[in-house]
């Protein structure tokens, strides 16, 4: 493989709700057929992959995506200057958008990608799904759009009965069992994410995720499927085990067929009590569990960066079910100098 | 028509052999099901059934292969095979 170097957003990795970019970073660093850089892009000072000079060899701090794509182009075309980056990963939901909007701009750049066209993008959004699970034969609990509170004290009359799910159109989703309860979540994410909220109803069983890497001609390569063993309070793996079943293969195969999905993506559905996968969500990038991808012999961040460098991924082993991931919290020790340098540089080298 | 069956002759109580054959099962009584991701262990005596119903879904001849084995009543072994095999087809989704 070249050396490219590779910019990695997501660097953020709160227990409770990690980004998946320090997890991409350490898939391709610790495999010994990477001979990159790799330069971290997180968005708040104190996002953990900006201080891991195990994972990342710079480290730079984003305006949020809130501050709209000039900010952001101006920014990473200073990074750009200062590392010249060959390729960039986008990690979390809310950036895609704009870094779809700014391909053109990264072909002038010479920064290479792989991911989804616009429309590509919107097919898979969160009130699009049931139409997406009609056209590929899988079953998807019913989602409606919310913009009045006032739904949540009279949704028995459209048929909506507690408990039910509140979620942003990017991220947040809680489980409420009252109007009043909804109604309180419909604010928090309201004022989180923006409008539209979104409901969807409940489905009871286990979860399941599927992750892959595609090449936008309708093809899922690498996947690897995962069965939750413990979540957070937020519903994040904690815990998982890898596991291959036809079902869920031949279901997100449809789904990535029916988009011609391009560049990663991971697949959350839920197995019911009449054992059917209902699809709950399509996610636009790597999870946070992706370092599994390694453990069972498939480094899909690898598989990833083979496609964008037009190099040859080869055959691929079969991925090993039954091999598990524990997660743990652990403390960087940053001094004092680093974290001045994120705050009044906006970045620093780690090598 | 034996109770025991389905009209196309697969057994109604005991898993199917498809399924049990997927398994994982270690030495040790701790088995995996690659589909599903569930895992639980059995005893000795639960690992030998399941070795036994991967190769063979006669359930008589089981009852018939432990009843040798063990000096315990044909009806109490029937009870106990019966919820064995609920239990596993619980844990595989069979």
């Amino acid at each position: 493989m070249m050396a490219p170097t590779v910019a990695i957003t997501g660097m953020n990795a709160r227990p409770d709700n990690p980004g998946p970019g320090v997890a991409v970073a350490r898939c391709l660093k610790e495999s010994p057929e990477f001979k990159g850089r790799i330069i971290g892009l997180g968005y708040d000072a104190l996002d953990p992959g900006l201080y891991l000079r195990e994972y990342c060899d710079a480290a730079y701090l984003l305006p949020y995506p809130s501050a709209g794509d000039e900010a952001f182009i101006t920014s990473l075309q200073a990074i750009h200057e200062a590392e010249h980056i060959d390729v960039i990963i986008p990690c979390l939901d809310a950036e895609l958008p704009g870094m779809v909007r700014l391909t053109p701009q990264f072909d002038e750049m010479g920064i290479r990608y792989l991911m989804p066209t616009p429309g590509q993008l919107q097919l898979r959004n969160k009130d699009r799904l049931p139409e997406l699970a009609s056209h590929a034969g899988i079953h998807c609990p019913e989602i409606k759009t919310v913009s009045q509170v006032g739904f949540f004290y009279q949704c028995q009359d459209e048929g909506w009965s507690y408990p039910l799910v509140v979620k942003g159109l990017f991220y947040g989703a809680s489980i409420v069992d009252s109007a009043d309860e909804a109604a309180d979540a419909f604010r928090e994410i309201a004022a989180q994410w923006g409008y539209p909220v979104l409901v969807q109803r409940v489905v009871e069983g286990e979860e399941y995720n599927l992750t892959a890497v595609c090449d936008g001609s309708g093809r899922m390569l690498g996947e690897v499927m995962m069965k939750k063993m413990a979540v957070t309070d937020k519903g994040k793996a904690w815990s998982g085990v890898s596991i291959f079943d036809q079902t869920l293969y031949d279901a997100s195969a449809a789904l990535i067929k029916a988009i011609n999905w391009r560049g990663p993506l991971e697949v959350e559905v839920m197995r019911d009590h009449q054992g059917r996968y209902q699809l709950i969500e399509i996610n636009p990038r790597f999870p946070a569990w992706i370092y599994l991808s390694a453990g069972v012999g498939r480094n899909l961040p690898l598989i990833l960066l083979r496609l964008i460098l037009d190099e040859a991924t080869g055959e691929l082993p079969d991925a090993q079910p039954g091999v598990l991931f524990i997660r743990h919290a652990v403390e960087t020790i940053v001094p004092q100098s680093e974290f001045e340098s994120v705050i009044m540089n906006g970045g620093q080298h780690l090598s | 028509m034996d109770e025991h069956r389905k009209q196309d002759g697969s057994s109604a109580v005991l898993p199917s052999s498809q399924s049990l054959r997927r398994l994982a099962i270690s030495e040790s009584g701790f088995v995996f099901d690659p589909v599903s991701g569930h895992h639980f262990t059995v005893n000795e005596t639960g690992l030998e059934i399941l070795h036994h119903l991967q190769k063979e879904q006669d359930l008589p001849e089981l009852l018939s292969l432990l009843g040798r084995e063990y000096s315990v009543g044909t009806r109490e072994l029937e009870r106990d095979v019966v919820e064995f095999a609920g239990m596993l087809r619980k844990f595989i989704g069979d």
